[in-house]
């Protein structure tokens, strides 16, 4: 976790979101314990019944899942599960930005594709 | 439930109002923040809902019972602020011991954490104390005693930056360990914005704005593009402030958009509870402008 947070976003997004990002990179890795509600607040000034909403966020994506008096961990095909959203979001979140910009920029589609084939020789 | 209320409560000194029939209700276990500016009757309401000033008019009450003249009542509130209410010749230990037979105990455990932390010689004299200690001194009272209703007056008055890193952790963890109410009065807007889960502003002794961060956040837009365009889009919308770089403009929102349509030379996202503060309590004044 990075936990670099910003104002235009709210905070409890932002907190499932970097637990996302943790558990994609390996960070955090499946079937270990994360950072506790308080631990997340404390180190991050963070109202607590924020970061539990943030938290239950991810619960409700089957990322994490509480133990009963242990506390939260990543569960198994977290990652799995993650990359796969990421891949289906792929088009909205790059592609439109990127043929938008290109277009702004007069690139052709031809030579957008030129860029992204040398992006990948690189 | 303890509930703490104030209710149509207003003060004034001679013919200068100060409070004007301010309504609040602080709900058990939320961290609230009160904002306003210089004089605008933070401190003021502060002491009235303590009982160290009296209201003009209105009342303070604890679970519906008036808190005037009321010490089991106002032996559930601790207020931290500017004013010393302790010997100068006291040394601070023997100030805790005071405390804690006033209050009915003292969490002993937390306070060593805390004399640790922040490096604290319990051993001086109170009136010996730089400004930033005393503001530690205090904090530790009010985070120790064991009161439900915890109120802070510019709880980090001169404390440095890695002091007040420690004060927002300890009152974040304290606050997980053992869930009360507390007020955050304070100018350091951006320092407590993730922290308070609520939001009062107090401006000329009114209450202008009372809600929950995230619905207020929710609320506040910002809209960036070319002049005529910005123009166009939030005609008939609630701006509050802008900012000009040329012919570019950002025109601050705050209130919900409807479902007009964003031109694509129009840039829309938030901001942030600082600047919103600042648009909020300077309409004001340029309002008062404007009559004169």
């Amino acid at each position: 976790m990075q936990f670099e947070f910003n104002s235009s976003e709210p905070i409890y997004h932002q907190v499932a979101e970097q637990i996302e990002d943790a558990i994609a990179s390996g960070g955090f890795e499946e079937g270990a314990q994360i950072p506790s509600t308080t631990e997340i607040s404390k180190e991050f000034h963070i109202n607590p019944a924020t970061v539990l909403k943030g938290m239950n966020i991810a619960v409700s994506k089957q990322l994490i899942e509480k133990r009963r008096g242990l506390g939260m961990f990543v569960k198994s095909g977290a990652r799995q599960r993650i990359l796969e959203a990421k891949r289906d979001g792929f088009f909205d979140a790059f592609i439109v930005n990127l043929v938008r910009e290109a277009r702004n920029l007069n690139i052709s589609e031809e030579a957008l594709l030129d860029l992204v084939k040398r992006g990948y020789n690189q | 439930m303890s509930m703490l209320e104030v209710s149509h409560v207003s003060k004034s000194y001679g013919s200068k109002s100060v409070i004007a029939d301010v309504n609040l209700m602080f709900e058990e276990n939320k961290i609230y923040g009160l904002l306003g500016r210089n004089g605008a009757g933070k401190s003021s309401l502060l002491n009235i809902m303590t009982n160290r000033i009296f209201a003009s008019a209105g009342e303070v009450k604890i679970d519906s019972e008036s808190v005037a003249d009321n010490d089991s009542k106002l032996g559930l509130m601790y207020l931290m602020s500017e004013v010393d209410l302790y010997p100068n010749g006291s040394k601070l230990s023997q100030i805790v011991s005071d405390s804690e037979l006033m209050y009915g105990g003292f969490d002993h455990q937390l306070a060593d954490k805390l004399i640790e932390e922040f490096g604290i010689d319990m051993t001086q004299k109170f009136g010996k104390l730089s400004t930033g200690y005393n503001s530690i001194f205090k904090l530790i009272l009010a985070l120790c005693l064991p009161v439900k209703f915890v109120i802070l007056d510019e709880p980090v008055l001169g404390l440095d930056a890695n002091h007040r890193e420690i004060f927002y952790s300890e009152l974040l963890a304290s606050y997980s360990e053992n869930p009360r109410t507390f007020i955050l009065a304070t100018h350091l807007i951006e320092e407590i914005a993730t922290i308070i889960s609520d939001v009062i502003i107090l401006d000329q002794g009114r209450i202008i704005l009372n809600q929950p961060v995230e619905d207020v956040l929710a609320r506040t837009h910002s809209v960036v593009g070319p002049k005529n365009d910005v123009e166009s889009y939030t005609k008939g919308l609630n701006v509050v402030g802008h900012d000009n770089i040329g012919n570019i403009r950002a025109n601050y929102v705050y209130g919900d958009l409807d479902d007009r349509r964003l031109p694509d030379t129009v840039q829309l996202s938030n901001f942030d509870l600082q600047k919103l503060f600042v648009f909020l309590t300077n309409q004001y004044e340029g309002g008062k402008h404007h009559e004169n």
